[in-house]
């Protein structure tokens, strides 16, 4: 190869500027990685060295009701909580094409719930589901209902953390709005000339169209709903005397085994049970994607 | 730009205007309903405890001139806490915030740089496995990430919280390689023609002209380190060190009941300067994001 010196350079080149990321990923993401699979497999309390134990810690898990309480608890909000999200975001950007004035105040509004702090925004929560004189039981009694104890039994601490998720759709709005916006109006044109509502025009255009966008969002709303953590953590610290298992989610037990209880080994493999099952969940999406996912040629 | 109608599928060319009235009604009633908790906590904050408490209030104290009042005696009892101090959290949250954002801004420019400029071998693998990456959930590496940190002596510094960001971050790479592919390649051969080599064509031709999405990147990532959670609950287990995100929940648990009125006060203070930044750079915010969700 006549060029092959040259070449050499340019790998070296590349490989240079590349190499901040590549030390980064070495040292604080495949590393750790690795490292977690071998405690996986260990007895490792932290302030001793690692013990071989072979499959004990997944054994043990299988029996572990905490934390099959627990992993139950976040399919369940996962479930909850992402159809929820996908669906109020798609109906908020769909208004939101409606050439309305004041666009930017709704997307703002709508948006800014996204950049409070999760600490802050638990605190707020707090303070609307307390039971006494919170807003929103104050609206529920106005109505002649009866008060709900938010916070406190199990079914309403579902609702309550799936209505704090709703709260952070802005972003997923921004996205959906902007694509909304690169569907070619002729396709709407043509569709009012065969007759088609505005409920069909959405689910026979607008869909199909900005179908990628959703499954990224899906995907990326998947990932954050199975690592759920802040929110709960602080609420449940919040209200003492409540059920601390209320919510007590995936990563809570994990939290708890690497670093309240110091069970290194034992929180490895509900860690790597934990990436399986976000790697699972993201292949079986786009396979289920496939028959539904337009994507534009060009 | 032109001024295109934006596509619709909800008010066609000739909307009636009751769906118009519709569609205005759902959208204030939505923008009030995201703004609502928001509102609130301000106006907790600005009450004396007795009303804050009350199930009757409304968005301004009953009494409006105990206002000024009431805000600066319950900022300053929250400020000067002697149990909880708010100063060395936001201390140290700036210098957090500052080291990371330079950081992750740099390094994740000079990564992006080789992956959209030098067609080195092993590119489009490595930049897969850049992508691939983000969805590794953080709680995955936590504790092993624990144990690194402890081994390099870092456990007690603020440095677990802000030295990897200088080693740039998944997406930001994605999306500065996305804007630098767009800067047209003859730029960088007339500065390869006036004597530039890489970090020549980088520092004075790429750089300037990504000024806009060096911005997003660096505010997106302050907003991050700002509000971050679990990671500061992790790495830092001496109070002094705390984060403003951190000392807020310690505010709420060591004063157990603290009054509805602090505490709300206390989260208007963590949530203050993120609001500020917001009003200020609206625009950056919404259209980074908008531009970021189409690439893919």
């Amino acid at each position: 190869m006549p060029n092959s010196s040259s070449q050499l350079n340019t790998d070296a080149a590349g490989w240079l500027w590349i190499s901040p990321w590549l030390i980064g990923f070495l040292a604080f993401l495949a590393l750790p990685l690795a490292m977690s699979f071998y405690y996986s497999f260990t007895d490792y309390p932290l302030v001793e060295s690692p013990l071989w134990i072979g499959l004990d810690n997944y054994k043990a898990l299988l029996h572990d009701e905490l934390f099959l309480k627990a992993a139950a608890k976040t399919a369940l909000y996962a479930s909850l909580s992402i159809p929820a999200c996908t669906i109020l975001a798609l109906v908020i950007a769909s208004l939101l094409t409606a050439r309305v004035r004041a666009e930017g105040f709704f997307q703002a509004a709508v948006f800014l719930p996204t950049l409070v702090p999760m600490s802050a925004s638990a605190m707020i929560w707090l303070w609307l589901f307390n039971q006494q004189n919170g807003v929103l039981n104050k609206i529920v009694t106005t109505l002649g209902l009866p008060q709900v104890n938010w916070l406190g039994k199990d079914g309403w601490v579902m609702a309550a953390l799936v209505i704090v998720s709703l709260w952070g759709i802005g972003q997923m709005v921004i996205v959906y709005l902007a694509a909304m916006k690169e569907v070619p109006i002729h396709l709407y044109e043509a569709a009012a000339l065969d007759g088609m509502g505005p409920v069909r025009r959405f689910m026979n255009v607008t869909l199909p169209m900005i179908s990628p966008v959703i499954l990224f969002n899906v995907v990326t709303l998947t990932i954050g709903a199975v690592q759920v953590f802040t929110i709960p953590f602080v609420l449940t610290k919040a209200t003492p005397g409540g059920d601390p298992h209320s919510m007590y989610f995936y990563t809570s037990a994990m939290y708890d085994n690497a670093f309240v209880y110091a069970k290194m080994g034992y929180a490895s493999a509900q860690a790597w049970i934990q990436f399986l099952v976000v790697l699972l969940l993201t292949g079986l999406t786009f396979l289920f994607s496939r028959g539904y996912v337009h994507y534009r040629a060009g | 730009m032109t001024t295109r109608e934006p596509p619709s599928h909800i008010v066609g060319r000739r909307g009636s205007p009751l769906a118009r009235v519709l569609v205005y009604g759902t959208l204030i009633a939505i923008a009030a309903a995201f703004l609502f908790p928001l509102v609130w906590m301000i106006s907790t904050s600005w009450k004396d405890q007795l009303e804050a408490s009350q199930a009757q209030s409304t968005i301004f104290p009953s009494d409006i001139s105990t206002l000024p009042a009431n805000i600066k005696s319950n900022y300053t009892a929250v400020w000067n806490d002697p149990a909880v101090t708010f100063p060395i959290y936001l201390r140290n949250t700036l210098i957090i915030a500052l080291l990371s954002v330079v950081g992750m801004t740099l390094s994740s420019a000079i990564v992006a740089y080789g992956f959209a400029r030098i067609p080195f071998r092993g590119r489009a693998v490595t930049f897969a496995v850049v992508l691939a990456t983000m969805m590794i959930p953080f709680p995955v590496i936590m504790g092993p990430l624990f144990v690194v940190f402890k081994n390099l002596g870092w456990i007690g510094s603020l440095k677990p919280l802000w030295v990897p960001a200088w080693f740039a971050g998944a997406f930001n790479v994605f999306m500065l390689r996305q804007f630098f592919m767009g800067i047209p390649k003859e730029l960088d051969e007339a500065a390869k023609i006036d004597g530039c080599g890489h970090w020549g064509t980088f520092w004075r031709i790429i750089l300037p002209l990504s000024k806009p999405a060096l911005v997003v990147v660096a505010l997106f990532h302050f907003i991050y380190v700002w509000n971050d959670f679990l990671a500061p609950l992790i790495f830092l287990p001496h109070r002094d060190q705390f984060t403003l995100a951190l000392g807020l929940q310690l505010y709420q648990a060591k004063a157990g009941n603290a009054p509805w009125n602090l505490l709300m006060a206390a989260s208007t203070m963590v949530v203050g300067p993120v609001l500020i930044l917001f009003i200020t750079a609206r625009r950056v915010f919404i259209g980074g994001l908008a531009a970021d969700g189409l690439k893919d």
